[in-house]
C-alpha cells in the first residue's frame, strides 16, 4: 500500500510512528475543511438562508457517515471534542443506583480518571480486571469482579500501550448478566478496525477523529437510543433546548441534546472525510495492513540486542508495539531518533499506574497507519541500532 | 535543534555512573518529585549544618538529561549556603550541563532543581 502521496506533511522527510498518539492528515480531509470554511460555512441549526441550510446538510451528512460506518442509527451518534469528552458526559450524566464501578488495569487515563472522579462524588468503588503476564486481561478476574454491585463496566478495545485487542463481546455480555452499563473506548480501536455497535451490543462507545485522519477536537459518543433518551445532558445551552422559560427548560431530542452550543462543524465534516478515505481502502485492508507492518517490525526489533518488548503477540494485537532497550530511558532513545526525522512514542502513554505495575518509568513506542511502509520500519530499526550505539 | 549535542560523553558518563546516587544516613529534608510528561521520578535528601548544605544524595528513576542534572547540581550545592541555593536557576543548571537543551526536555533537567528547592523551603 503506498498512501504517503495522499498526506501533504509527507512531503518533509518524515517517518511518523506515533499513530497512536494522533494521525496525520490526507489531503482530502484538509480540503474538505478548507472547502467547507471557503464555501458553505455558516452556523447551523439556526439561519433559514441557504447558506445555513447547506451547512446543516453537511453536518447532519457526517452523523450519517459515522453511523453507518459503525452500523448505528442517525441519532445514537452524538459528536463530542473527542473521547475523552464522551467518557466525561457518561460520567456526569449516568444514572445508577449500584455501588462498583469496573475498569480494567490497562485503561488510558481517559478512561480512567473520569471514573475515579465518579466514584469520590458517589462514593463509589472502583475495581480494576487484572491484566496477566501476557499483557492480556485475565478473564476469570472480570468474571469475579463484575458482580450485582456492578453498575458500570468501562473498558478499553485496544490496549494503546501494548496493542492488545480485549475480547470487548466477552466482558459487554458479562457486564449484560449482571445488568451494568457496559462503555467501551475504542480510540485505539475504530481508526483499525470495521467495528459493528449493534453486533457488538455494547451499552456506549467512544472514539476520536484525530486517531482516524480527522482533525483534532472532534470525536464520538455512540449510545443506544433508548439509553441516550433516558440520559441527562451533559452541557446545557443553546441548541440543545426545547422549550426555555427563565425558570425552567425542556430539552431537544437526542443527539442534538447532547450537543449544546455551536459544535464543532468543520470537525465533523473532516471526521467525515476521514471515514470515507478510510472505506475507500476498506477497513480490512487497513487492519491487515498494519498486522503486516507489525509483524515485519516485531520480528526486527526482536533481533536487537537488549530489547524488552512488551506485547502479546501480533496476533493478539493492533498496530502497536512497546519496547525498551534495557538500561535506556525511552525519552532518550526517541530524542536520538528524531535526529533521523523519526517520530516515535516515548513516556508513560497517559497510563501511569500500567507503568507502575511492569515498575518502569515509561516505554518506546511505535504505532503504524495506512501511510506507513515497509521502509519507514527499515529506516527506524537502522536509527534504532545507532542511537543504542550513541547511549550505550 | 540536533538531539545529538545534547548527548555528549561527559552526560552520558554521569547517566550511567552518576554522582552522589542513594541516600543518606542522617537526613534534615527529603523531597520527592515526578515529571508527569515523562515519568521521571527524582528524591533529594540534603543534611543541612548551620544553613550550609553540608551533605547531599539523590535517588530515583530518569533519562540521561535528568541524571546527569542531578549528579551536577548535588555536586555543586555540596558546602553551599542555603540562600545561595535557592537562588540558583536555569540558567545555572543549564551552565553546570554544558549543553544546548530544548523546550521539551527542559523539564527532565529542571527536575532535580524544582526537588531541592522544594526542600531547601521546607529548611
Amino acid at each position: 500500500m503506498d498512501k504517503k502521496k495522499d498526506f501533504p506533511i509527507f512531503k518533509q522527510k518524515i517517518i511518523y510512528l506515533d499513530s497512536g498518539a494522533s494521525t496525520q492528515k490526507p489531503k482530502h480531509v484538509i480540503d474538505a475543511i478548507s472547502n467547507f470554511y471557503s464555501n458553505s460555512y455558516a452556523n447551523i441549526h439556526r439561519g433559514v438562508y441557504e447558506l445555513s441550510q447547506k451547512a446543516t446538510e453537511l453536518y447532519d451528512n457526517a452523523r450519517s457517515i459515522v453511523a453507518k460506518f459503525i452500523n448505528a442509527e442517525f441519532e445514537e451518534i452524538v459528536f463530542t471534542r473527542g473521547a475523552t469528552e464522551a467518557l466525561n458526559l457518561l460520567s456526569f450524566s449516568l444514572e445508577v443506583n449500584k455501588t462498583e464501578i469496573v475498569l480494567t488495569e490497562m485503561e488510558h487515563h481517559a478512561n480512567l480518571v473520569p471514573w475515579q472522579q465518579f466514584a469520590k462524588r458517589n462514593n463509589f468503588k472502583l475495581k480494576f480486571i487484572k491484566m496477566k503476564d501476557d499483557f492480556t486481561l485475565d478473564y476469570d478476574d472480570a468474571k469475579k469482579k463484575i458482580t450485582n454491585k456492578t453498575a458500570i463496566v468501562s473498558f478499553t478495545a485496544t490496549s494503546n500501550v501494548f496493542g492488545t485487542n480485549n475480547d470487548i463481546k466477552k466482558l459487554v455480555n458479562l457486564a449484560k448478566k449482571v445488568e451494568a452499563y457496559s462503555i467501551i473506548d475504542a480510540a485505539q480501536l475504530v481508526p483499525h478496525s470495521k467495528v459493528n455497535v449493534k453486533k457488538i451490543d455494547c451499552d456506549f462507545l467512544v472514539f476520536s477523529g484525530h486517531k482516524m485522519l480527522g482533525p483534532t477536537g472532534i470525536g464520538v459518543l455512540y449510545g443506544k437510543k433508548e439509553l441516550l433518551e433516558k440520559l441527562q445532558p451533559f452541557n446545557t445551552g443553546g441548541d440543545m433546548i426545547g422549550e426555555v422559560k427563565y425558570e425552567d427548560s425542556t430539552w431537544n431530542e437526542i443527539p442534538t441534546k447532547f450537543e449544546a452550543g455551536t459544535p464543532n462543524i468543520a470537525g465533523a465534516i473532516g471526521l467525515g472525510e476521514a471515514i470515507d478515505y478510510l472505506e475507500n481502502i476498506g477497513m480490512e485492508n487497513v487492519e491487515k495492513w498494519e498486522k503486516e507492518l507489525t509483524q515485519y517490525a516485531m520480528d526486527k526489533l526482536k533481533k536487537i540486542e537488549d530489547v524488552i518488548i512488551y506485547s502479546p503477540g501480533v496476533e493478539k494485537s493492533a498496530g502497536i508495539i512497546s519496547f525498551n532497550i534495557n538500561g535506556l530511558h525511552p525519552h532518550d532513545v526517541a530524542s536520538l531518533l528524531s535526529d533521523d526525522n523519526i517520530c516515535i512514542r516515548g513516556g508513560h502513554h497517559c497510563a501511569m499506574p500500567l507503568m507502575e505495575k511492569l515498575n518502569i518509568t515509561g516505554t518506546c513506542r511505535v504505532s503504524f497507519y495506512v501511510y506507513n511502509t515497509h521502509d519507514d520500519v527499515d529506516k527506524f530499526i537502522k536509527s534504532l541500532e545507532k542511537t543504542i550505539g550513541i547511549l550505550k | 535543534m540536533n538531539s545529538r549535542e545534547m548527548y555528549k560523553e561527559h552526560i552520558l558518563d554521569l547517566y550511567k555512573n552518576p554522582l552522589n546516587f542513594g541516600s543518606l544516613k542522617k537526613v534534615t529534608q527529603k523531597e520527592r518529585k515526578l515529571n508527569p510528561l515523562c515519568g521521571d521520578d527524582i528524591t533529594i535528601e540534603i543534611l543541612v549544618d548551620n544553613n550550609v548544605i553540608s551533605d547531599v544524595k539523590f535517588s530515583g528513576k530518569g533519562c540521561a538529561l535528568c541524571i546527569a542534572s542531578a549528579s551536577l547540581l548535588t555536586e555543586t550545592i555540596k558546602e553551599m549556603k542555603l540562600n545561595e541555593v535557592i537562588k540558583l536557576n536555569k540558567d545555572d543548571l543549564l551552565e553546570l550541563l554544558e549543553i544546548p537543551v530544548g523546550p521539551v526536555r527542559l523539564k527532565c533537567v529542571l527536575l532535580s532543581l524544582e526537588v531541592l528547592h522544594k526542600a531547601v523551603k521546607k529548611c
